[in-house]
Parts: C-alpha cells; structure tokens; sequence
C-alpha cells in the first residue's frame, strides 16, 4: 500500500516534466503586432505590443529564443562596436545603465529605429521576431535583470558576466563607472 | 527445418546486402578511397562472423556435454584444470592475435586515405545548421567562389575537403566516395575522395547536430573533366542580370530587404555572409540542402514559409506580399 502510494506520487510528479517549448514558426498577423511598439514622445520608455503578453514574453523567459538572440548578436555584426557585450566604441550593454531606458520597448526601437550618435537601424535587415529575440538577449545582458532561462555558453573564453547571473544591486541614480 | 529457414533468411539478408546499389551506399565503392573502406567492411564483417559461429558451436558442445550428466559436473581434477587452462589460454592468444592483425589492417587502410596529390581539387566546406558551404580554392589556396549543398568534382581527379565548422559538430560522409569524417568548430579536419565514374552521390550529415540534423544532405556531382571546368568557370561569373521587369522587381526586393543582410548574391548589393551564396542559386539541383528539388514554386515555398518546410532552421519569414513573393522567385529562378 504504502510502495504503491509512493510509486503513484513519483508518477504524478513526473507527469509535471515539461519540456520547454520552441515556438518556431511564428504567425504573420502576430509578428506584425509585435511590430506595434508605443513610445513616448522622447523615444525613450513606452508599452511593448499587448501581444507580448498574451504570448508570455518569450523573448525574456525561453532558452530557445535567447540563443537566437545570441547568434543575431554575431551574425549582425553587434561585437564590432559593443564588444563583448561591455562596450567598445559603443556603450557597454553590461553595466545596467541604459541610454534610453531599461524596458524592452525602448531596446527594441533602438534596435529597429538607431538612435543618434552611430547605432544604425536594422528595420531593413532584421524581421521583427528577429529584433525581438536580439532585444530579450540585450536584456539578459544587462547587470540590472536577469531570467532564469539562459542561452547555449561560449566556446571561448567568457570575458563578461553570463547572460543569467543574478542582477547586481546598481544605486539608480548614479552611472556604474562613479558608484565605484 | 527451422534452422534451414533461418539460414535461408540470413543468407538472402546478406545478398539483399550485397546487391546494394544507389547513390547513398558504403557497398557501391565509386572511388579508391571508399573501396579501401569496403575491403575494411568485409574483412571486419567476416571475421566476426567466423569468430561468432566458433563460439557458437564451442558452447553448443559444452552444453552438449554438460547435458550427458556427470556426477559433479564443477568438480576439477588435474587433468581437467590442465585442458582447461590450455583452452583459455590458446583462445586468449587468438584473440590477441586477430584483434592486432585488424588493427594494423585498419590501420593501413585508414592511412591510404589521406594522401595529398600535387594537382587535387581543393575545397573547403564548412558545416552551418543545417547547410554545407563549399568554397573552391585557388591554386594558392585563395578563395575562387562560394556554393552551397552541392560538389561539382572531376571524375579521376583526387579533390581535398577542408572541413571546418560554424556552429556544432557536422560529420561529412558520402559513403559512395568517402567518409565518415567530422567537421568540429576550432579545427580543421581534411579528406580526400577521387570518383572514378561520373554520377551523383549523395552524403547525409553524419553526427546529430540539431533539430533539422536529418535535413542536411550534400550532393556530390563527378562529372568529366571538360565538364567540371565548364560548370567552374559559369560559377566564377558574378549572378546574371535581371532580364525583365519582374526579375528586375524581384532583384530590387531581395536586395533591398532582409534577404541581403544573410545573403550574398556577386554583382549585387546582396553581400551578407551567414547565409548560403545565391549567386548560382538555380544551377543546384536542389534548395535548402536536400529539400525540395529545385523549381520556381519550391524557391517561393521556401521563401513564403520556411519555418514550416523545415521547422527552426534560421531562415525568418519576411513579409512579402503575393506579387512581391512572384517578384522574387522569379529572380531566384534566373539564377543560373
């Protein structure tokens, strides 16, 4: 009686197993929906697309689409300004500080829209799930949010924080390189 | 009469074996390397047999004998230990003696495969999920041109691969000519394979690499010599012209949208890397590394929707409206 009730109790645990889904395909009407970012009037800060919500923000919480992010993040060319994500003769990504803001509405138009002063727009070269999957990897950089999925690790050498580690405690008021 | 059966089935098994012809066969040897391998196959394959039915029939005697009954069938006398430890020791030095003679068979074998020939074709393929790039090299080892999915080599000429790979472990295998061997980021790997009849080879990827792993074939196409270099110099020309205005329309469209930032197609604007080159898209036999034979409505299938012809490869959806997406496989398809 007693095995059979262990044995039932591990069945229904392991009935709770899930596997993380990829959503590989994603329907037309909703990647232009995505598309569907308001900003305030500075550009800086706004809503993301309702329909983020209703798909459970996929691009901050599943692995799949952050190492999408991450290859995007190689295959258009971010480290030749960003560097490894801590900056180059662009800003560092790391350092929880954000020109225009933490949200993923304002990454997501920096991505697509530049911002003045060198980041170019890559409307035309990247889709909208695309810029998305690049925004929740930007995000999953920074020192000030962390998720608990994390995208494939390096091959080589890790010379910055990893994408999932725990978020530092930042004073928000003052840029990293003065609170130190 | 079972056993008559069994031997029966066994024996039209190996001969179904035998008879093995196609494009995708390690039985149909179409080169010197892939004979050496086959010679390999059998010999292994026969020497295992052999040693099989031995202990077979040494274990049917033991229970043989075990069935006549002996008062104390465990029970060692002198002579018994004496027969005993001779047995096991003559089977032990059997063994030594086969396993060390196949390896210096496989040994040499393996050795004949990897010679360098002073006029071989050189090619460098690098494996992507879930693609092959193949770039053809000069004679100081300069790139000449970039495709995709599909080796064009000359029949009697020995063609060096340069395996490297972008992302996970590949694995080249073309068991007509040659293979297995893997393409692993950070380290160049080199085979060499020589077709000795014209024809088409079929290689699937050898090592699991990701979802669509089952979806990465490469072809390769020996053709004779004066052929090859007709298909080489056609590949070196920069992509031919839109000749008119829908192709013209399509041009416009492919390179001014996302297909240019992943694609290159030479003599456009179309100059991205990561992607397979497009420049003789059309020449190939076949799109997205074995997929879909290539046709006008395939280029549009895939083009419209390729994340339900082979689910995750890294290909996005661009929006493209209906006359858009005529636009654009009708560019694809003049690119010869």
């Amino acid at each position: 009686m007693k095995e059979s009730a262990v044995a039932l109790s591990i069945l229904v645990l392991l009935s709770g197993c899930k596997r993380e889904e990829r959503s590989l395909r994603l329907q037309p009407p909703v990647a232009a929906a995505l598309n569907q970012v308001a900003l305030m009037p500075n550009k800086i800060g706004g809503s993301p697309p309702y329909v983020l919500f209703a798909l459970d923000h996929p691009y901050d919480k599943n692995a799949y689409q952050l190492a999408q992010g991450k290859r995007l993040w190689k295959w258009y060319g971010c480290p030749a300004c960003h560097g490894d994500g801590s900056g180059k003769s662009g800003p560092s990504l790391v350092d929880g500080w954000w020109r225009y803001g933490p949200d993923e509405a304002s990454i997501f138009i920096t991505i697509r829209d530049g911002r003045p002063h060198g980041m170019p727009s890559f409307a035309g070269k990247m889709t909208t799930e695309q810029i998305w999957q690049l925004t929740g990897y930007v995000r999953a950089m920074g020192s000030d949010y962390s998720t608990a999925a994390a995208p494939g690790r390096n091959d080589d050498v890790q010379t910055r924080p990893a994408e999932n580690r725990a978020p530092v405690a930042l004073d928000p008021l003052l840029h990293p390189s003065e609170a130190r | 009469m079972r056993t008559a059966l069994r031997l029966g089935l066994g024996g039209s098994l190996l001969a179904l074996c035998a008879g093995c012809r196609g494009w995708q066969s390690a039985l149909d040897p179409q080169g010197p390397e892939a004979r050496h391998l086959r010679h390999l196959i059998w010999l292994f394959t026969g020497v295992a047999a052999l040693v099989w039915v031995l202990v077979m029939v040494v274990l049917f005697v033991a229970i043989r004998r075990r069935c006549l009954g002996s008062p104390e069938p465990v029970a060692l006398t002198p002579p018994a230990e004496r027969r005993a430890t001779f047995a096991v020791g003559v089977a032990s030095v059997a063994t030594v003696i086969v396993l060390a003679l196949l390896t210096a068979v496989s040994y040499r074998a393996t050795g004949a495969l990897g010679q360098d020939t002073e006029d071989a074709v050189n090619i460098r393929l690098r494996g992507y999920q879930w693609w092959w790039e193949a770039t053809y090299l000069g004679p100081l080892s300069e790139a000449t041109f970039v495709t995709a999915n599909e080796l064009h080599i000359p029949v009697g000429r020995p063609v060096t691969i340069d395996l490297s790979s972008d992302d996970v472990i590949h694995s080249f295998w073309v068991p007509n000519l040659a293979g297995k061997q893997d393409l692993i980021p950070g380290r160049d790997n080199r085979i060499t394979i020589t077709a000795d009849h014209a024809g088409t080879y079929r290689g699937p990827c050898a090592e699991f690499c990701g979802l669509q792993h089952a979806h990465m074939s490469l072809f390769v196409i020996a053709e004779p010599p004066a052929e090859f270099d007709k298909w080489r110099d056609a590949q070196k020309q920069p992509a031919a012209a839109p000749g008119g205005d829908e192709q013209q329309a399509g041009q416009q469209i492919v390179t001014g949208t996302q297909c240019a930032a992943c694609h290159t197609i030479r003599g456009t604007a179309a100059k991205g890397t990561v992607a397979p080159d497009l420049t003789h898209l059309a020449s190939r036999f076949y799109l997205a590394a074995g997929e879909l034979p290539m046709t006008r409505g395939s280029l549009a299938a895939w083009v419209a929707d390729p994340q339900t012809i082979k689910p995750g490869n890294n290909m996005p959806q661009v929006p493209l409206t209906g006359d858009e997406l005529r636009a654009v496989s009708a560019y694809l398809a003049s690119l010869k």
